[in-house]
């Protein structure tokens, strides 16, 4: 038995996109304990509700996290409107689902290319990022912005589709089709690949839902967990199945996201298919006046929003409570018995955004 | 950019930022938008870095690694702001836990506005730093070549000769 010590890990490091804090306690290369400490992305985001108005509140919101920014604003809206008593029209809800699926894209694919960098086969990464463009091109084309792109509104979106731009969505999703086919291959049968993945940082069923894990982390530990079953906005109207993998490893997390992909395509085209016509929002008067709690299901999995209004511009209270939360628990678990190289892996496998998480 | 003859190592620090600006960054360093063709490269490493850059606002805790990181780096020493949170404090600037922009805590060179910032809008900025890091590299070299005339010149000011 070696000697145990403590090594600090990040709030900067190369492989981290963002900061967190782990005190790692280690025996030789093994890892015994892993502290996690968080708070450096920090700003107060939920007190601002004493400062801005509850329409005002809806730029905020959005700004919780850059990737699923649209998510975030959109989770703000539903709980609003419910307490509201806002009817959306059905296109304003197929538009929002559109741009959800558009969003779980380009944040997957996202991953795939940070999680390829994470393992050191940085072609792939580059490879992930380009065909990531795609979709962030046909997000321009439709809303004006890239990653923060407000169209949602309370009682609807801002933005209608014509016809040009669902045939240039038509378009991108059947090039990343095409593409991710090649790119998958490489993810999922590359021998070297799956030596880094398989039997890594395994979290069994029972161990992800005593933890309260959620998205494609508890997804890839066999537990079927996804809030688009609810049947918010269009999804009661499309079809679909939650991925799910046994094995609970990182090779799983990997299957489940990479499909996951596919499955947004599928889902974007049958919801273009089923666009109806008519109103993309309605007008919406007065102010909120009782609460709500709002849960959908992001690229990381299940946010919760919470909402209390008092009858006056200013809502007396917002909490979110974001999927990498969640995930936190599940985390220090798969360090625990893992190999010290294998860390920045760890972590990139649970797709952590921290920002999200601190507000 | 046609004077510069070196290549500029850059380092990316997510100060309390959304997120938003640090994915443009990292897609700025991807072939789509390649900013490694004006010769820098993204590095991990603070001792190695020339170029430091700041996505979003200061906060309490973030002030210390932030202030480390920027002491760490050799000089001279390039930093840009990307993003309003990393200019001014953006629209958390009115939270209880955020000081202010990236210039609270270490002197900023560029400023590159937008939320999130384009890519565009960082690969001007890092070409604005890839030059000022030239200049500051020229202004040694010329130091170096006669101390005593530099100072006189630059800094008359300072008297050289009592090692101020």
């Amino acid at each position: 038995m070696g000697k145990r010590s403590v090594v600090p890990f990040g709030p900067q490091h190369p492989v981290l996109p963002e900061p967190i804090h782990l005190d790692l306690v280690i025996e030789d290369e093994k890892i015994i304990e892993a502290i996690p400490s968080i708070g450096f992305v920090h700003r107060g985001l939920e007190s601002l509700v004493d400062k801005k108005n509850y329409k005002e509140m809806m730029y905020i919101v959005e700004r919780t996290c850059g990737i699923c920014s649209f998510m975030h604003g959109m989770a703000y809206c539903e709980a609003v409107e419910d307490v509201m008593d806002v009817e959306v029209p059905d296109r304003g809800k197929y538009l929002r689902t559109i741009w959800s699926e558009l969003s779980r894209m380009h944040s997957h694919l996202l991953w795939l290319g940070l999680l390829a960098d994470g393992f050191g086969f940085e072609s792939l990464f580059y490879q992930c990022w380009r065909l990531r463009e795609s979709v962030l091109d046909v997000l321009e084309l439709t809303t004006g912005g890239r990653c923060i792109f407000s169209v949602n509104k309370i009682g609807g979106v801002l933005k209608d589709l014509d016809d040009d731009m669902i045939k240039a969505i038509l378009e991108a999703v059947s090039k990343v089709e095409v593409e991710l086919e090649a790119i998958k291959k490489t993810f999922l049968f590359d021998y070297s690949v799956e030596s880094r993945l398989k039997g890594v940082g395994v979290l069994t069923k029972q161990q992800a839902h005593d933890l309260g894990c959620a998205g494609p982390f508890a997804r890839g530990s066999g537990l079927k967990l996804d809030m688009r079953l609810r049947g918010y906005d269009a999804y009661k109207d499309l079809d679909f199945e939650p991925i799910v993998s046994e094995d609970g490893d990182g090779y799983a997390r990997c299957y489940v996201r990479t499909m996951e992909i596919f499955q947004s395509i599928d889902l974007i085209r049958q919801a273009i298919s089923k666009l109806p016509k008519g109103d993309i929002a309605v007008d919406v008067k007065g102010n909120p006046n009782g609460e709500a709690f709002v849960r959908v299901e992001q690229p990381r999995g299940e946010a919760v929003y919470y909402v209390k209004g008092n009858g006056t511009l200013f809502l007396d209270r917002m909490r979110v409570r974001t999927p990498t939360f969640a995930n936190l628990p599940g985390l220090v678990e798969t360090l625990k018995g893992a190999q010290f190289a294998d860390v920045p892996l760890l972590i990139l496998a649970i797709d952590p955004c921290i920002s999200c998480t601190e507000r | 950019m046609a004077k510069v003859k070196r290549s500029p190592w850059l380092l990316h620090y997510d100060g309390s930022s959304c997120n938003g600006c640090d994915i443009e960054v990292l897609a700025c360093l991807t072939p789509v938008y390649d900013a490694e063709r004006f010769g820098i490269q993204n590095t991990g490493d603070p001792m190695q870095a020339d170029i430091l850059l700041i996505t979003g606002g200061i906060n309490a805790q973030n002030q210390a690694v932030v202030k480390q990181l920027y002491d760490q780096m050799p000089r001279p020493k390039v930093v840009v702001a990307v993003g309003v949170c990393a200019c001014t404090g953006g629209v958390f600037k009115d939270t209880y836990n955020i000081l202010g922009g990236a210039d609270t805590t270490v002197p900023v060179d560029i400023y590159v506005p937008g939320c999130a910032a384009r890519p565009q809008a960082i690969i001007d900025g890092i070409v604005k730093a890839v030059d000022l890091f030239q200049q500051h590299m020229d202004n040694h070299e010329e130091f170096l070549k006669n101390p005593d005339e530099y100072m006189k010149k630059n800094h008359p000011e300072v008297d050289f000769k009592k090692g101020e």
